[in-house]
């Protein structure tokens, strides 16, 4: 697109109108995904994304980018597969390249009980289809010799799981590239516009006020991932979410020596090496309710003491920023997507520590569940009733501290 | 990190103490009353407000105690908590 001055954009910026089929309530991975996969796979093109600040500057902005399906249970493993697959053939779909990187993913195990985890989660991942691979300390070197695998080390490594198909992408090329394509396809990007109510009548929704005015719409999708309780609010709902921040951090530029992605559940911390050579480091959430973006320095702290331990090679290793983000964490640390009480409002929140890797995968089940009011049978699971009958699918052995 | 005013050591640092949540969240008084729903609220749902919140912390590496402070999850400014006569309230 050519805008007056000249200048190529990814997506059109247009003054908001007065009505939408669809309004999406934030601009991040997930809502324009959504978007995108509206149009393209549903033909529902009359559609708006509504971003309080500037579009992806969010979560997707500051995110550390794993991508991986190894999740224990059926529920989950089908979402992130189908993501999975999906990432697999996204730069072709969308005709963009997201440095879309598959260099796999080792979750080291310190403990037999991490090796017990570990090894059972490596079966029910070959039981659906993903790839996985219990290694020893000797294959683990193998995939990334700067590991520390000697027994007598802080952390001694007792093997790991491995999944050769995760990686990671560039979130903000993935963010551009959804955009644009959505765009091409007729779009609304609006941003600095956020929403401050959402009207309903006669238990159906109507219109969302904004920062730029009443917006009527025929759905509204809630995607505000750290703001989802807030926007559920608007609309009288109550989420089983809490929003914390996490954080993260990056190391000066370095040659190429960290080959793959590695996590640590035991000790809260996960490692891989970014397309430019900064080493891209995260830790667990701050145990404090929060919509700062930002946390303490006492867990950047922890953190770094514990991957010198795992990684000696970075003792001389520079931290150049760290940086937070807010995210929304669920009881049982799976997501909520789906249908609302509402009428025509439909809700994507929880995703918490870990919903970059599902933005291919959650923007085509929420599109779908959008366009026919009725959950995908991928995120048919992920309901907000399910708080209720107690059909939790509990996944914080895979993904509460991890990525 | 923040500086959290225990009501009995007074003012320390955050790495000293422990998470409790959302302040005030009652057991049921008679849970096999309630229906599945009131279950689940008592459960698994706790405002989650952006702004004032009345939260447990518990000083871990200090007198060990519970107490109740008002923090802006915004600012992160704290109201320390009010001295009841009552010690459980604090
Ligand atoms: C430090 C960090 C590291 C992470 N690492 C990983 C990782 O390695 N792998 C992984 O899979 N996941 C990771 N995540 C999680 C992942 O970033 C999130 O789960 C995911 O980005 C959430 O979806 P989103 O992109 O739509 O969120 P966001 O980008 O946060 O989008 C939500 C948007 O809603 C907007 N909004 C909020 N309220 C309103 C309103 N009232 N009106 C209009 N707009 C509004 C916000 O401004 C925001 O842009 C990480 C998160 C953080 C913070
Ligand atoms: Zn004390």
């Amino acid at each position: 697109m050519t805008t007056t001055t000249g200048r190529d954009r990814l997506w059109d910026s247009p003054e908001p109108e007065g009505s939408y089929d669809v309004v999406i309530v934030g601009g991040g991975g997930h809502g324009i995904a959504t978007a995108y996969y509206l149009a393209k796979n549903h033909g529902i093109t009359n559609v708006a994304v509504l971003e309080k600040g500037w579009l992806a500057g969010g979560n997707m902005a500051r995110n550390t980018t794993i991508i991986r399906s190894n999740y224990l249970w059926d529920e989950s493993a089908g979402i992130y597969e189908h993501a999975l697959k999906l990432w697999e053939g996204l730069e072709d779909d969308l005709g963009y390249d997201v440095q879309f990187s598959q260099r796999g993913v080792l979750n080291l195990a310190h403990s037999l009980q991490d090796v017990r985890e570990g090894v059972r989660r490596v079966n029910a991942n070959r039981l659906n289809g993903v790839d996985a691979e219990w290694l020893d300390p000797g294959q683990v070197t193998e995939v990334c010799p700067i590991v520390d695998v000697r027994q007598d080390a802080r952390h001694p490594v007792l093997g790991a799981t491995y999944q050769p198909r995760a990686g990671i992408a560039k979130h903000d090329r993935v963010a551009w590239g959804y955009a644009r394509a959505a765009s091409a396809m007729g779009v609304h990007f609006i941003e600095h516009c956020e929403v401050t109510g959402i009207e309903t009548s006669g238990g159906r929704v109507q219109a969302v006020q904004t920062t730029r005015g009443r917006i009527a719409a025929g759905r509204v999708a809630m995607s505000a991932a750290g703001h989802s309780s807030v926007v559920a609010g608007m609309a009288g709902l109550r989420l089983p979410v809490q929003s914390h921040p996490l954080q993260a951090l990056v190391s000066e530029l370095l040659e190429p020596v960290h080959p793959t992605v590695v996590m640590s559940n035991a000790v809260h911390v996960y490692v891989s090496q970014a397309h430019k050579g900064e080493l891209v480091m995260g830790a667990g959430i701050d145990a404090y309710n929060s919509y700062r973006q930002r946390g303490a320095f006492h867990i950047i702290e922890r953190q770094m003491a514990a991957v010198l331990e795992l990684f000696p090679i970075f003792s001389r290793a520079h931290v150049l920023r760290t940086w937070g983000g807010v995210v929304d964490v669920t009881p049982d640390a799976s997501p909520i997507v789906g249908l609302t009480p509402v009428g025509g409002l439909y809700v994507n929140c929880g995703w918490g520590t870990g919903g970059f890797k599902a933005t291919p995968g959650v923007g085509w089940c929420y599109a779908h569940t959008i366009a026919g009011d009725a959950p995908h049978p991928l995120n048919a699971p992920f309901t907000l009733e399910r708080f209720t009958t107690g059909a939790l699918v509990d996944e914080h052995g895979a993904a509460a501290v991890a990525h | 990190m923040l500086l959290i005013p225990c009501p009995w050591c007074g003012p320390r640092d955050e790495a000293e103490f422990g998470y409790g949540g959302q302040a005030h969240v009652a057991y049921p008084a008679d849970p096999g009353a309630l229906t599945d729903e009131e279950w689940a609220r008592y459960l698994f749902f706790r405002d989650n407000p952006k702004g004032p919140f009345a939260e447990r912390w518990h000083h871990a590496a200090g007198c060990r105690r519970w107490f109740t402070v008002t923090r802006d999850t915004v600012t992160h400014e704290i109201h320390p908590p009010a001295f009841a006569a009552d010690g459980g309230s604090r």
